[in-house]
């Protein structure tokens, strides 16, 4: 339950960062810190107590592994969405790269009042 | 029991790292902190038994550090300090402080913490071996039965180095009155 | 003028020493994930590292007559489409889309569990040069950003 708790802080943290920040870069590592946090959670939701990798080792007993294995389930989801998570990362920066060429700063009120 | 304080630890390290993060002035070092974070993240993931996932975070975590820090070597490090809306700041803090509230009550509908709803789950343990053949049942939900999953995420990464390139791709001229445009507007 | 391309000749010899490991350990890394912890995921993760390794320590002109963004971009599509008519090839044999249509093999062997070291390197391919191809076209942009002040002063 702290656990859950703490780990929805993280996630906070990172709305906080990319509501109230102005710096693009800050926005961007804003939406970092909540990636980690949810694939946190799923990876604890999926805990067994006291359980083993969901992988079989030759000297394992295939019932005691099916009781005691943890859920693979998420952490599949989860593999693929951090791959995913670094590609809209480098999305993201590519991103912010061409704002500051254009407009020469990373302020994001500073890029509102010159598009205007 | 001793993974869940080990976890404890971890979490508040973490809590640490990314206040550090958001707080700080200096890009750069807002950079490196985050990287911390998610170090400490794929040692949690190993404590909680997923060793697959442990080696994806840590080698995902230098890439995006190397792309990270692309990004903010070569621009000024100043961050930015004018804050002319104080009241935009707290507003923020209230909301956040008002979903804190709110996800503590919803957190009691939740499965508690190592005792995991293994419905499809138990399925995939049970069979895998005899229907997919492989010893690494994380693989086998990823490639055998949820195989469209990582099409879609094939189709992702597609879109995605496909928007770099339509971003970052340029015509000189174009640009150059770009910059002349807004020199102008100044 | 090749001793100003890239970094100093401590990081060019290092790279030079571990690339090959890297590159193995990556293959290896993919080869059996469908035995032990790891997969097509962080094998093709681990192959772009040490393709920016190079591109990092020898600069982007030296790498880019070796293996262009193009080129790159080409081995990524061509993953993708060894992924795709895998899963056809399972529609059909089998009647379904992405079937696992091999022999199942014995558990513990390199050559079980059918198409899934197929894939493993489908989705090698198209993560490793996806994010290479990435990572080059952010370093491109890099006399760009050093040139824009000079530009500003005219």
């Amino acid at each position: 339950m702290t656990l859950y708790f703490l780990d929805f802080v993280l996630l906070v943290i990172g709305i906080y960062a990319l509501v109230a920040k102005r710096h693009v870069v800050k926005k961007i590592l804003g939406v970092a810190i909540m990636e980690y946090s949810v694939n946190f959670f799923l990876i604890l939701i999926g805990f067994r107590e006291a359980g083993v990798a969901p992988i079989l080792t030759k000297d394992m007993d295939m019932a005691t592994f099916i009781k005691t294995a943890v859920d693979p389930l998420p952490q599949a989801l989860v593999l693929t969405s951090i791959v995913i998570g670094l590609g809209t990362l480098a999305l993201m920066v590519s991103i912010a790269i061409r704002l500051y060429e254009r407009y020469g700063t990373f302020d994001m009120h500073e890029i509102n009042r010159l598009r205007g | 029991m001793e993974t869940i304080i080990i976890l404890h630890i971890i979490l508040v390290f973490m809590i640490i790292g990314s206040i550090i993060t958001v707080e700080i002035k200096n890009m750069l070092s807002a950079v490196i902190s985050v990287g911390a974070v998610g170090f400490a993240l794929s040692l949690a993931f190993l404590f909680l038994e997923a060793p697959d996932i442990a080696i994806t975070q840590v080698i995902v975590e230098v890439l995006a550090l190397v792309i990270l820090i692309r990004a903010t070597i070569n621009v000024d490090n100043v961050a930015i300090e004018k804050r002319e809306h104080i009241l935009s700041d707290r507003t923020a803090l209230i909301f956040v402080g008002m979903i804190l509230v709110f996800a503590w009550f919803a957190f009691r509908s939740l499965p508690p913490f190592g005792e995991p709803s293994m419905r499809v789950s138990q399925y995939y343990l049970t069979h895998g071996l005899r229907e997919v053949g492989a010893t690494n049942f994380v693989t086998s939900v990823i490639l055998d039965y949820r195989g469209y999953d990582t099409l879609g995420e094939a189709i992702v990464l597609f879109t995605s180095i496909s928007g770099s390139f339509a971003i970052l791709r340029r015509l000189k001229k174009e640009q150059h009155k770009d910059f002349l445009r807004i020199d102008r507007e100044h | 003028m090749e001793k100003h391309i890239g970094m100093t000749p401590i990081v060019k010899m290092i790279t030079r020493i571990i690339c090959g490991p890297m590159l193995v350990f990556g293959a290896y890394i993919v080869l059996y994930g469908h035995i032990t912890p790891g997969g097509g995921f962080p094998g093709g993760v681990m192959v772009a590292l040490a393709y920016i390794l190079i591109t990092l320590a020898y600069g982007r002109v030296v790498v880019e007559s070796k293996v262009s963004g193009i080129a790159a971009s080409v081995v990524d599509d061509i993953g993708a489409l060894i992924f795709w008519s895998v899963g056809m090839i399972g529609l059909f044999i089998g009647g379904n889309f992405l079937l696992n249509f091999l022999e199942k093999g014995e558990p513990f062997h390199l050559l079980s569990a059918g198409t899934l070291i197929i894939n493993n390197i489908a989705i090698t391919l198209k993560v490793g040069m996806c994010l290479y191809a990435i990572f080059l076209a952010l370093a491109i942009l890099q006399r760009v950003v050093i040139e824009k002040p000079k530009e500003e002063e005219e």
